[in-house]
């Protein structure tokens, strides 16, 4: 069974300009032991869509009626949509569902030191006792690759380096064991030796007690290091989803290609770097037809995609496409 | 040749570690760092997490006090002793002199428009004769990052974290700086706009004779962008060269660590660290 099934979300913002629309019907489910990559550019909706995941998002976010969010945890099956307050989730999710946000800052109280709040939340969530807490937070700090953990306990988060305090935010969000972990940007901060090492740990918790991970990132080179299936996200919408070894070397969607085309490789330095031509439209201005078309290179004018929708289609086992069947690849 | 526009010797910065009132031990952050950056050279800065990159480029802004050794700035029209600084000097250096933050969420005050958070160095400093002068300039720079006018009328809550960050690096650049630091400046940013950004900080290099400090985690990144490369490990500078040099022949153990490290787009190819 799996850990979490989404089902049809679609999330916009009332805002004073106008409704805006972050996420469309976006699904997927997970199952545990799984680890699920999102990518896609900026404003694509991968952090609305994490929050979305625990009714995180601010009082203007708008759900539509059809959306279906259902968590499966020890304790029973929850409907997440159901939930009214923020506090229902945080009685709900116990320690079992964790969350990385992608606002470091913002997930330590600045006036109390990191140890005193990794300790409270494990009081919370668990059955340990202050000492057994005090040491299971050094262990994890320590796991994380910060070193001298027992002297960072005592710190403040202004008084750790970026990456130590994304570390600290990502041992806190490990500590209870959680079934689920939705990390959003975990390692934008973390230099590659420490990245490996941070990566290294979560696949361990995975493999060792089948620990699901919803993993958002733009780094497609850490996807491809650590996920079993992608889905690339733009303008709120699933463009295309799959094995990631799949969606890497066989990419069926333009923007997906655009993405990877982004990349700068290391074996050819003189190669210009090239983003994806275009700006991203506002999100007040959405575009007819499939999102991405205004910005599609490889499309001529004119066609289908200006203003029908193109369905998910199946490029091969398991991996799909925003794309019109007769636009799969290798089709005559 | 040209001149170093910064210059440091055995530089270093030390910060109190809690403990008791008669037990003050302290933490080298950076730790007699020496380093000259050419006018208009790109330099990258790479290292271990914790290793004293933001500390050194704080300390070159002159945003954390220098504990010991000397560090100075020279463009050729003005000069500054970077551990002598009076208020007037500061605020002089200010203009010259400019961070583009590691968190897009920290640096952008909630309750300014974009506009108004681009225009507000300019303000400060006194920069613009008038109001349509600073809008004028705003604009401009907006159009360079890539924000469009209707992006300059709403809050930067209403943005992505790419999209912030591309305002911070509006704000940095609109006084028309010489020398910017660049903590971890597109860490934040998706691929595509992160190729857009470097093409952009390139030519503000190569069209404004700017000179970065740019540091980073990303090797990758680094290796595109970058002319030079230091590499930092607790504190101390361990190798330093120019880019292609360093990355075909990197001298230091720690520094072949953190070549070796860079995860692969190969998802057949996983290592472990
Ligand atoms: N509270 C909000 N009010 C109004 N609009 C919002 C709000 N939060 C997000 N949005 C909008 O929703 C869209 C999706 O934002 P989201 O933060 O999910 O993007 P993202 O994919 O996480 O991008 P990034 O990679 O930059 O973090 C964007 O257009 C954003 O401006
Ligand atoms: N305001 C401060 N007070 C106390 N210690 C500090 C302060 N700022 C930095 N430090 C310490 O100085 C050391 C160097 O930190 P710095 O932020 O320069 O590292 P960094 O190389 O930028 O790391 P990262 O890649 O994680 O951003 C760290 O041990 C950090 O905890
Ligand atoms: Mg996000
Ligand atoms: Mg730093």
């Amino acid at each position: 069974m799996s850990l979490i099934d989404v089902k049809n979300l679609s999330v916009q913002f009332k805002t004073d300009e106008g409704l805006i629309t972050a996420v469309e019907d976006v699904s997927f489910s997970l199952a545990p032991g799984e680890v699920l990559g999102l990518v896609g550019e900026s404003g694509s909706g991968k952090s609305v869509t994490a929050k979305s995941m625990m009714k995180l998002n601010p009082p203007n976010a708008i759900y539509a009626p059809e959306c279906r969010i259902d968590l499966h945890l020890d304790s029973g099956p929850v409907d997440v949509m159901a939930l009214k307050r923020p506090r229902d989730m945080e009685i709900v999710r116990g320690g079992a569902i964790s969350m990385i946000f992608q606002e470091p800052m913002a997930s330590f109280a600045p006036a109390i030191t990191i140890g005193k709040q990794m300790v409270e939340q494990l009081l919370i969530h668990t059955d340990l006792n202050k000492k057994q807490a005090k040491d299971l937070s050094i262990e994890m700090l320590d796991r994380v690759g910060i070193l001298e953990p027992a002297t960072r306990f005592n710190q403040y988060a202004f008084e750790l380096s970026g990456g130590m305090r994304q570390r600290a935010m990502i041992a806190m969000a490990l500590s209870t064991k959680p079934k689920l972990l939705i990390a959003d940007e975990p390692t934008t901060a973390l230099d590659v030796t420490i990245q490996a090492q941070v990566l290294d740990l979560m696949k361990d918790l995975v493999a060792e007690f089948g620990m699901g991970i919803v993993f958002i990132t733009h780094d497609l080179s850490v996807v491809a290091q650590t996920a079993d299936r992608v889905a690339v996200m733009y303008l709120g919408r699933i463009m295309e989803s799959g094995p990631v070894r799949e969606v890497i070397r066989h990419p069926a969607h333009a923007y997906t290609r655009g993405l990877l085309n982004a990349l700068p490789k290391l074996d050819d330095l003189d190669a210009p770097l090239t983003p994806i031509p275009g700006d991203i439209p506002s999100p007040l201005e959405r575009p007819s037809g499939c999102v991405f078309h205004p910005r599609n290179p490889e499309l001529k004018p004119g066609s289908r995609y200006e203003t029908e929708r193109p369905p998910l289609t199946e490029v091969s086992p398991g991996h799909f496409a925003a794309i019109f069947p007769e636009d799969v690849p290798g089709q005559p | 040749m040209t001149n170093a526009l910064i210059k440091t010797e055995n530089l270093s910065v030390e910060f109190p570690l809690g403990g008791g009132l008669f037990n003050k031990r302290t933490l080298k952050a950076v730790d007699n760092v020496s380093i000259e950056i050419p006018q208009g050279a790109f330099v990258g800065v790479v290292g271990e997490s914790g290793s004293g990159k933001t500390t050194l480029g704080r300390a070159l802004l002159n945003a954390v006090p220098i504990t010991s050794g000397s560090a100075s700035y020279d463009d050729g029209e003005e000069q500054f002793d970077l551990t002598k600084m009076s208020a007037t000097d500061l605020k002089a250096y200010r203009r010259r002199a400019q961070l583009i933050f590691q968190d897009p969420y920290a640096a952008l005050s909630p309750r300014m428009t974009v506009r108004d958070i681009i225009a507000e160095p300019l303000d400060v400093m006194g920069l613009t004769a008038s109001r349509e002068e600073t809008d004028t300039r705003v604009r401009e720079i907006a159009a360079k990052c890539r924000l469009n006018l209707e992006h300059l009328r709403r809050y930067p809550h209403a943005f992505s974290g790419g999209q912030r960050q591309r305002i911070s690096i509006a704000r940095a650049l609109a006084c028309n700086p010489r020398f910017v630091v660049a903590d971890e400046c597109v860490a934040a940013l998706d691929v595509s706009i992160q190729a857009d950004i470097l093409n952009l900080l390139k030519s503000l290099q190569h069209d404004m004779g700017l000179t970065f400090m740019f540091i980073s985690h990303d090797l990758s990144v680094v290796a595109h962008t970058c002319d030079f490369v230091v590499v930092m490990y607790h504190g101390k500078i361990v190798e330093s060269a120019p880019t292609r040099e360093l990355f075909a022949a990197p001298k230091q153990d720690y520094t072949k660590r953190l070549l070796d490290a860079i995860p692969s787009l190969d998802p057949d190819h996983r290592i472990r660290a």
